[in-house]
């Protein structure tokens, strides 16, 4: 079977609903299938990737560490909205790091987080064969 | 009869916030809550309307939902005053009546 | 379902899995492990360690291929192929071996 292009797009904070956590667990679940696959943070989506999130006080699973296992199960393609980071008065170092290790490159760690415009973020959504939303 | 008006949704997902400003009066507190922190980031998109509120009513942010939602304290607009959850409960006894903007 | 120790009753899913993973022990893990048949060596312990530990940084159970790839690089090529986890859990490494580690059943495990 040909792969795939997948790009899951995620558009939700992370603790106010249950949409984060889905998506990221049907991300893991799909990179079982060995697809290309891509996740873009829009919106109140790119929330999820804050950095220091500590759900101890709120009593719920703090689920953000998680992001940094999706190296391990090769998705290295992140893209994060650069103009939905702007709104909310973020940048890129409010954000976890995340990498990955390139097989083709002797397995250096690499970054998987690109900061795309509206207009590169564009043309990734052009290129993908399904693309699923939470 | 002061109210203390609840916002609980992202100023950027929902208009909770705008509304609550628009109706809230003279002697009305606001209490951000759970996505509803957001709008407590400075710098943003809806900084300057806070900032704006922030001159006529106390603004309140749950430090525990901050602290889930990795919001640092730095990062808040200055003059939003942090509460736990006991200070929670305290206001709600200290305002007649509770909104919910849900 | 529960397992019982020494008069202490630990609460477990239909499959077996720790409902608390806060109630985990090593004597857990050995009871767990008797149940099936199977008596726990250190090559055992050092996958079930590994898990936890993968556990406790990232918040999953990882998928089978996933662990496979990550205990190669932490504890030896020879060691990173689904041969020798097999052998060392022959009801399939990430499930038999998450079950011990006190985990829950690997997101994506059917």
């Amino acid at each position: 079977m040909a792969s795939k292009r997948f790009l899951y797009i995620n558009r939700k904070a992370p603790h106010g609903t249950v949409y984060a956590l889905e998506s990221l667990e049907v991300v893991l679940i799909g990179a079982a299938f060995e697809q290309d696959v891509s996740l873009a943070f829009i919106d109140d989506g790119v929330y999820q990737l804050m950095r220091n999130q500590d759900t101890t006080a709120i009593g719920s699973k703090n689920f953000s560490p998680t992001y940094k296992a999706l190296g391990d199960y090769d998705v290295s393609k992140i893209y994060v909205e650069q103009e939905s980071l702007e709104t909310r008065g973020l940048s890129k170092d409010d954000l976890m790091p995340l990498t990955y290790e390139d097989e083709d490159d002797d397995w250096a760690e690499k970054d998987s987080i690109h900061i795309v415009s509206g207009a590169e973020l564009a043309e990734i959504i052009e290129q993908q064969d399904v693309i699923l939303n939470f | 009869m002061p109210v203390l008006h609840i916002v609980n949704k992202s100023p950027y997902d929902r208009n909770s916030l705008d509304t609550c400003l628009r109706l809230a009066r003279a002697d009305a507190a606001i209490l951000l809550i759970e996505d509803g922190i957001y709008a407590a980031q400075k710098n943003a998109a809806a900084s300057d309307k806070v900032q704006h509120a922030l001159g006529k009513h106390p603004i309140y942010a749950l430090q525990p939902d901050l602290q889930a939602r990795g919001i640092n304290p730095d990062n808040m607009i200055e003059g939003i005053s942090l509460v736990d959850y006991d200070g929670f409960v305290k206001l709600t006894t200290e305002y007649d009546k509770l909104q919910s903007w849900l | 379902m529960a397992i019982q120790i020494n008069g202490n009753t630990y609460e477990t899913d239909e499959e077996g899995y720790l409902v608390n993973l806060s109630d985990w022990t090593e004597e857990l893990a050995t009871e767990m492990a008797k149940a099936d048949g199977a008596v726990l060596d250190e090559n055992h312990w050092e996958v079930i360690n590994f898990l936890r530990d993968y556990y406790e940084e990232y918040q999953i159970a990882p998928a089978v291929r996933v662990l496979t790839k990550a205990v190669g690089k932490k504890l030896g090529k020879d060691k990173g192929t689904s041969k020798y986890l097999y052998e060392l859990f022959p009801y399939g490494p990430a499930k038999q071996a998450c079950k011990y580690a006190g985990l829950p059943k690997p997101t994506g495990c059917v």
